[in-house]
């Protein structure tokens, strides 16, 4: 164990925590938004050292594997990315006075904080301690979320705190089923909650405990993910809170959660006697791909349409992970990345939209390709690639879940390839209404910057074209760690 | 383990899914503060014993937030701020009595089917705390799903709090569970607190539709 890399996990926490203090303090509002794109800087560059750095061995409290490191690098660079747009989406909330500087400053260290626990939950190594990771993590968010003081903000807020409460007391229930099931295997203490330690033993774990504590973290933990039916909070918050927050629930916040699942997923796969966890996540993630498919069609608010998006891909994502093997896992893994990079990019756009039009209605907004092209461009290359057209990343990944499912069991594939399918036709027919045609609504220029949606698409068309061979074998490495 | 220390545990275990029944069927909102006060009175009782008998000191601490913050503070605050929104008279009638109690005795006959059948071989104690402590969460999300008013929900919420610190000291030796007790009182408090900046009254749902449709941005 070499000090630099201890270094490193250390900076991913301590940086974005640091960095909350100060700009707690910081009066000053433009500088705060220099200061949180600077901390979020900093933090990424930690994570990607963490590829060429020694990994320190597994403590009882922190872990670095080859899993959580893609997750930790995506989760740094989506809020680096995020934090740029920000910077110009809030100086905009500030002209409109849709904010004010006190409001700025706490957004912003509540920023900060957020990043921090969703790293924590990525990096801990002790079950209690990434439960309360994703508590910290949900709870700056409900407190953005509401940040307008809107009643509608307040309503989103409130719903999203109630049910996601009740998501983390039941994964809080299954965290302490799952100490119950290791500790006469494991004995007393803290070594009973090391998931390193865990995973070791769990062949010996007492079965049926096991799997009624996985039922009970997948409802919990999956709440946040946004799986039907407990997906109830995820629009609204999405359509209420500022925009850059709606990118982070989607790109990340969901991950964090699907990330503790995954865990867990481990942990049950070790043990033979156990439930498959399979077929729970199947069907999980077909019902809220699905329902998702058939609920966007009638959205009428942009940004609550691209929440329920956000609830089918989780939903894609998670039947892979549940179907299992190294294709499907790799496919998985490759969906949740490009899902990441796509969902953050159309809420970069979307937001500055929002703007230029000032409503949120899919009806109000006409024409984006003629009055505004930068943006009109970007939201249809971002509805392309999230409604699974070649050649960008997600039609790949998505390729990938279908053949692997066809191979393994054709039938599922079926109502698969129908929820793809109606998904696409409903992403496709508020395309065309909002991108094209006559232009309607706001035609003043946007001070956008347009670097981070336009570099996260770049990444999304260069995956679909060539994925380099090193980031295969990582994938393909990661797939067969999970089983 | 002798005969006595296991009846009182199992007692005041068993005391508690006893008051979270009594939750269900009050319909005014101090009435159902009262009833909570003494539901955590009794989880700091319960948590103080499981202390004692397992000679674990830091569960002291978990009952002493369970008595001073439960029972006192949360229980105080709330009397004063359902005053000050002037909802002190309201009767709540969101699901008949009758109905919840059996839905009540249905969710408890299911908790301890299920987690005394997957726990043959777990310590005694452990497995009954297990089974009782799942039958106050499911009770606790029961009064929450039942129940219209905002104040009330939160009273729901913290009786289904108040389970899982059952369940976490329970587990014999379980790290963290202090902390978890911190963490959670810390929720509630922002749970109460934003109950009465914003002066939430209702979870927002309304029988208009066109107010709801509103809401969700969904009219044209």
């Amino acid at each position: 164990m070499s000090g630099f890399s201890f270094d490193a996990v250390a900076a991913i926490l301590f940086v974005p925590a640091g960095a909350a203090a100060i700009l707690a303090a910081m009066p000053n509002y433009r500088m705060t938004a220099t200061v949180n794109v600077i901390a979020s800087l900093l933090t990424l560059l930690a994570a990607l050292s963490l590829f060429v750095t020694d990994r320190p061995a597994p403590g009882q409290y922190l872990l670095v594997d080859d899993l959580n490191i893609v997750f930790i690098v995506l989760n740094t660079f989506v809020g680096f990315t995020t934090s740029v747009f920000s910077a110009s989406y809030i100086a905009h909330e500030l002209e409109t006075g849709r904010l004010t500087a006190p409001n700025l400053r706490f957004y912003h260290a509540m920023y900060q904080i957020m990043m921090f626990g969703m790293n924590l939950a990525f990096v801990s190594n002790n079950i209690g301690l990434m439960w309360v990771a994703v508590e910290l993590a949900t709870l700056t968010t409900v407190l953005m979320v509401g940040i307008y003081r809107t009643h509608e903000a307040l309503e989103a807020a409130w719903k999203y705190f109630i049910l996601g409460s009740v998501g983390i007391a039941l994964a809080l229930f299954g965290t302490i089923l799952v100490y119950m099931a290791a500790q006469p295997v494991v004995g007393e203490g803290t070594n009973a909650m090391v998931w390193s330690v865990l995973i070791e033993k769990a062949a010996r774990f007492d079965p049926a405990l096991l799997s009624v504590a996985f039922i009970f973290l997948l409802l919990g933990y999956g709440t946040k993910v946004g799986l039907a039916p407990l997906h109830a909070w995820l629009p609204d918050a999405h359509a209420e809170g500022p925009t850059p927050i709606s990118a982070v629930l989607s790109g990340l916040l969901l991950n964090v959660a699907l990330y503790a699942v995954l865990r867990f997923k481990l942990l049950l796969a070790a043990s033979p006697q156990a439930i498959g966890p399979g077929p729970l996540m199947v069907t999980m993630g077909l019902t809220s791909l699905i329902f998702a498919a058939f609920m966007l069609y009638r959205r009428r608010d942009i940004k609550r349409l691209f929440a329920y998006s956000s609830i089918e891909h989780m939903g894609i994502i998670v039947f892979a992970f549940g179907m299992g093997g190294p294709l499907a896992n790799f496919a998985g893994l490759l969906h949740m990345v490009m899902h990441s990079l796509t969902k953050s990019a159309i809420f970069f756009a979307v937001g500055h939209i929002a703007q230029v039009k000032g409503t949120q209605k899919i009806s109000e907004i006409r024409g984006l390709t003629e009055s505004h092209p930068g943006l009109g461009w970007a939201l249809v290359i971002g509805v392309v690639a999230i409604a699974g057209l070649p050649p960008l990343g997600i039609f790949m990944s998505e390729f990938l879940v279908v053949s692997s499912t066809f191979a393994r069991h054709s039938w599922l594939a079926i109502p698969l390839v129908l929820g793809l399918l109606i998904a696409f036709g409903a992403l496709l027919l508020r395309l065309t209404g909002v991108a094209f045609g006559e232009p309607r609504g706001g035609t003043a220029p946007v001070e956008a910057s347009y670097v981070p949606m336009y570099s996260h698409l770049a990444l999304v068309f260069a995956a679909g074209i060539y994925l380099p061979a090193p980031l295969v074998a990582w994938f393909q490495h990661v797939a067969g760690i999970l089983g | 383990m002798n005969g006595l220390t296991f009846d009182i545990a199992h007692l005041l275990a068993g005391s508690l899914v006893l008051i979270s029944f009594m939750m269900l069927y009050q319909d005014r909102l101090f009435a159902l503060i009262n009833v909570f006060a003494l539901h955590a009175v009794v989880l700091a009782l319960s948590v103080a014993w499981q202390a004692y008998i397992q000679d674990a000191h830091h569960l002291y601490i978990t009952a002493a937030i369970a008595l001073v913050f439960k029972a006192i503070v949360i229980p105080v605050g709330l009397h004063r701020i359902i005053q000050r929104l002037g909802i002190h008279r309201d009767i709540e009638t969101a699901v008949g009595i009758g109905p919840t109690m059996l839905a009540g005795i249905g969710l408890v006959t299911l908790s301890m089917v299920l987690m005394l059948r997957v726990t043959p071989e777990a310590d005694p104690l452990a497995r009954e705390d297990l089974a009782f402590a799942l039958s106050i969460i499911l009770l606790g999300l029961l009064v929450m799903v039942t129940r219209r008013n905002a104040v009330s929900q939160v009273v729901g919420f913290m009786s289904l709090e108040n389970g899982l610190v059952l369940a976490a000291t329970g587990a014999k030796g379980m790290p963290l569970v202090v902390e978890i007790s911190v963490a959670f009182s810390i929720l509630i408090a922002f749970i109460v607190i934003g109950v009465f900046l914003f002066r939430i009254r209702e979870r927002f749902d309304s029988v208009d539709i066109g107010a709801l449709d509103d809401y969700r941005g969904e009219r044209r």
